[in-house]
Formats: structure tokens, sequence, C-alpha cells
């Protein structure tokens, strides 16, 4: 590897950091609209035309709000809480493949941090990580409310990552492979894993709001009954960075979707086109944010339809509908293997 | 016990059925609900300083004082608008005119300070009608928003109608 491919992958771990900021940013912003837009309001319009700087002002506040380390909590996992949620949070989308191969002189630009071969497994790692934000934060309050809610988000987040797991082995025994990059150069022009997959699919996105504590599954911040959930003690921006860090899973949980189910950066058609090698791969970093774009609307488009869940129901969904679904999912799958195909 | 009415509701609790339990195709419904929200519904906002609801003919929003055809201060300090206060919110300072300032006043007593403390006020409309010269009215806009509370007592640079002819 020399120099310039060292600088190039450099930049593109900063580019894509920095666009999971701005998304997250803009999610937050975009949230709000699309609430006011179900609701028959308006939404933020003071702060710049149609309100597009509402996410600075929302940030310049939080920056400027009083900073309080509850007295009976523990000082230093109060902080590592938050730092930790912001940052597994940050990491994921490092395996993701943004587009195909750049060429630029004599310089191949691979779009994607790297490459590895257990990219499924990392994901999930990373994602079974981020609950130690959450625990971390809720235990070290030394409130019952945040213990609460970090117990709740603790039990959620393993009952539902087993039956992700299992909808996903279904996904791998059809795909063959772990690396995210092969698995979306299989799903080209139209032959998407939701066409094969679709009850695989079904149960990915219900654990996948699960996963990222959003309605119907929000209970470890439930208002109505936690107070804020884990985050009540938080104020400024460490409370910042557990909103932040939901936005940013709420992403990088729409690119895995789009890059395991629904191709990727794929699109139909993409090569009889007759466009240059580079063109089809800007279009299709740009098809690829398109349904990020859209999986990030369709969670907030769930969040304002549905109400929460109560506790026992989601433990049944989880336990008792969603994991025996996701092994038939895998006994039908090896079945189609063996006998259709 | 005797019901007061005859309308009678029976209320059925069945077990859900397979695809009320499936939650799906409710969801769906919700969804397709809310997306119906989203694309054809008008918001219902009135964007309030640039938009203003009409106000009905009897509002009461912000006092004026008023003047009289000649363009003189009708109010002559009697205090009896801020004695009929339920709020207590007007405080008053008379003065004597003095002889050249009939232009000015139209009593031989005036208000030389007149103040509304609007923090207090409850709108009832009391002081318009006690005063007996007809001499304020609750006849303005809503009273804006302010960062202090000192802003918010209204003197009569306020209060005080436009002279006539300007
Ligand atoms: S409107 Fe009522 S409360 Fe307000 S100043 Fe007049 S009498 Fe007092
Ligand atoms: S406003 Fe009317 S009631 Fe009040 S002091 Fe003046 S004249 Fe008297």
């Amino acid at each position: 590897m020399g120099t310039a491919d060292i600088l190039i992958k450099f930049a593109l771990i900063v580019i894509i950091f920095l666009i999971s900021l701005l998304i997250a940013m803009y999610s937050t912003y975009a949230e709000r609209k699309v609430a006011a837009f179900f609701q028959d309001r308006v939404g933020p319009n003071r702060a710049g035309p149609f309100g597009i700087l509402q996410p600075l002002a929302d940030g310049a506040k939080m920056f400027l709000k009083e900073e309080i380390i509850p007295t009976h909590a523990n000082g230093f996992l109060f902080i590592v809480g938050p730092s930790l949620a912001i940052m597994t949070a940050c990491i994921g989308s490092a395996v993701i493949p943004w587009g195909q191969k750049l060429t630029i002189g004599t310089h191949v630009i691979d779009l994607q941090v790297t490459d590895i071969n257990v990219g499924v497994l990392y994901i999930f790692g990373v994602v079974s990580l981020g609950v130690y934000g959450v625990m971390i934060g809720g235990w070290a309050s030394n409130n019952k409310y945040s213990l609460l809610g970090a117990i709740r988000a603790a039990s959620q987040n393993i009952s539902y990552e087993i039956a992700m797991g299992l909808s996903i082995i279904s996904l791998l025994m059809t795909t063959g492979t772990l690396s995210l990059r092969e698995i979306a150069e299989q799903q080209h022009g139209w032959h998407w894993n939701i066409i094969y997959q679709p009850l695989g699919f079904l149960i990915f996105i219900v654990c996948a709001f699960a996963e990222t504590n959003r309605t119907p599954f929000d209970l470890p911040e439930c208002e109505t009954e936690l107070v804020g959930g884990y985050h009540t003690e938080y104020s400024s921006m460490k409370l910042g960075f557990y909103l932040f860090a939901e936005y940013i899973n709420m992403f990088v949980s729409s690119a895995v979707m789009a890059t395991l189910y629904f191709g990727g950066y794929n699109f139909p058609f993409m090569h009889s086109l007759g466009l240059s090698e580079n063109w089809v791969t800007i279009l299709g970093v740009i098809v690829l944010f398109a349904k990020i774009f859209f999986f990030i609307f369709f969670f907030m488009w769930v969040r304002w339809t549905i109400p929460r869940f109560r506790y026992d129901q989601l433990m049944d969904l989880g336990w008792k509908t969603l994991i025996p679904l996701a092994i038939a999912n895998i006994v039908l799958t090896g079945l189609w293997m063996t006998f259709i195909k | 016990m005797e019901s007061l009415s005859n309308k009678r509701k029976v209320i059925e609790s069945k077990p859900l059925n397979f695809w009320e339990r499936a939650y799906l195709p409710a969801i769906l419904h919700g969804l397709a609900i809310t997306m119906k929200h989203f694309l054809f519904k008008k918001d219902v906002t009135v964007r309030y300083p640039e938009q203003k609801r009409e106000f009905s003919e009897n509002f009461r929003g912000m006092h004026s004082l008023k003047r009289d055809e000649e363009g003189r201060e009708r109010c002559t300090a009697c205090g009896l608008c801020a004695l009929s206060c339920p709020a207590e919110a007007i405080t008053m300072i008379s003065a004597e005119r003095q002889p050249g300032e009939e232009n000015l006043y139209r009593e031989e007593k005036y208000a030389a300070v007149y103040e509304i403390n609007m923090l207090r006020c409850i709108f009832c409309g009391l002081c318009e009608e006690a005063c007996p010269k007809e001499a304020i009215y609750l006849d303005g806009d809503i009273i804006p928003a302010d960062y202090l509370r000192k802003d918010f007592i209204y003197g009569k640079d306020k209060l005080v109608e436009a002279p006539l002819n300007q």
C-alpha cells in the first residue's frame, strides 16, 4: 500500500464520518418535519428558509446547556456511557460498500473503507456493543428510572439479536459469503435478496427497529413510565450524544438493510445504459443513498403511526413469534436450496 | 338500577383471529392512513406573526388612551379604572393642567404618569366600563412577547393614541 492509497483511505474515512454526522443532524430535522406533516402541522420553519438551520440551532442549544453530573452518579462511567454509544454508532459504517470502484488516472479507489471477509459479523458485533453505552449510562446515573431503562434496553437487544441473527443465517445460506462487498455484488442489477428472502427481510427489519430503540420498540426511553429512560439524568452534549447515536444507528441500519436485501448500490439495467464505469459507480452511490433515505423515512413513518408495545408483548413477539419464524425461514431456505435450485 | 336512557351497546370480546394477531395487516392499514395525511392533508397551522386569525368584534386586546375630537387627552386621572381593576394592574400619578396646556388635556386634571402592567392585566375590560370619560378602550392587538418584566409595564408612550392629523 503506497502513501497515496493510505491518504485516499484516510480521506474516505473522514468523508464517511462527516456524512454520517451530517445525515444524523439532518435526520433530527427530517424527523420533526416528517412528524409535522403526518400530523397536519408545519414543523420547524423559523431558523433559515424552511427551518433548515434548525439542527445548528439545536446543536448550539445543546452545547450551551448546563452540564450536570449527579452527585451520586459514578462520574467516570457516566461519561463513558454516551461516548461509547456514539463511538459504536460511528464505527459500524466502516464495512459498508458505498459503491463500486472509481478509477481516477492510475488509482483505483474502492468505495468501502475495508472489505473484511466477516463484514456481517462485524456489523453484528458493533451493534451489540452499542447496548453497553446505554447500559453503562443507565447504571452509572444511579437513578431507578435510568436503571430500568437500561435493563429494558439490554434485554430487548439480546432477545431481538437472536431473531436478527437467525434471519441473517438464511440470507447467508443463499449468498454463501459473509463479506458485504460480495453480497452486494451478487445482487447485480435487479437480483436483489429481497426477492429470495422476503420473510427474512421482514424479521430483519422488525429486529432493526428493536435494535435502534425506535418506536414501536422504544421502551428503554419510554417517557410515560420511565421519565426519560436511560438518559433521564443526562443533560447538555452528553444527552446530545445519546440522541445523535440513535440517529446514526438508524442511518447505519438503513445502510445495512439496503446492502443486504435491496441490492446496495445496484440498480436495474446498470450496465445497459451505455455509461462509463465511473458514472455507473457514481449513480450507484446515489441510488444507495436514495435507498438509505427511504429506509430512514420508513423508520420515521412507522414511528408516527404505531404506538409503543407493552413490555411483555415485546418479549412475546421476540421470543414466541420472531425466533420460530426465523427458524422456519432457515428450514424453508434449506429445502428450497436442496430441491428447487 | 334504572338506566337513564335506553341506549345500550353490547360489548363482546372475541379472541383475535389470525390476521389480527399477525399485526401486519393492521400496521399496513395504519401506515396507509398516516401516508394519506402526509401527502394530501393540508396543514391547519396559522403562521402567527405573519398571518393572523380574525378577531371577534368585541375582542379585548391592548389598551389605548383616547383623545377627543380636538386631539386632547380625555383621561382625567380620576382613578376609577385603577379602583375597578381586579388585578391591580393600573397605577397613575395625576397632575394639574397649567395655563396654555388646554390643547393637550381636556380636563383640569390629567394623568402625568399612567402605567398598566400587562403581566398582571387579565383583559377583563372593567377599566373600560368604569371610565366616566370614555378615555380607555381595549381595542388594540395582542400584547407582544418580550424578554424582561419591566418591559411589560406600558406607560403613556405606548398607551396614548397618536395625536390627530399626524
Ligand atoms: S382590563 Fe381588567 S385587569 Fe386589565 S387593566 Fe383593565 S380592569 Fe385591570
Ligand atoms: S382612564 Fe378613565 S377611569 Fe381611568 S383615570 Fe382616566 S378618566 Fe379615570
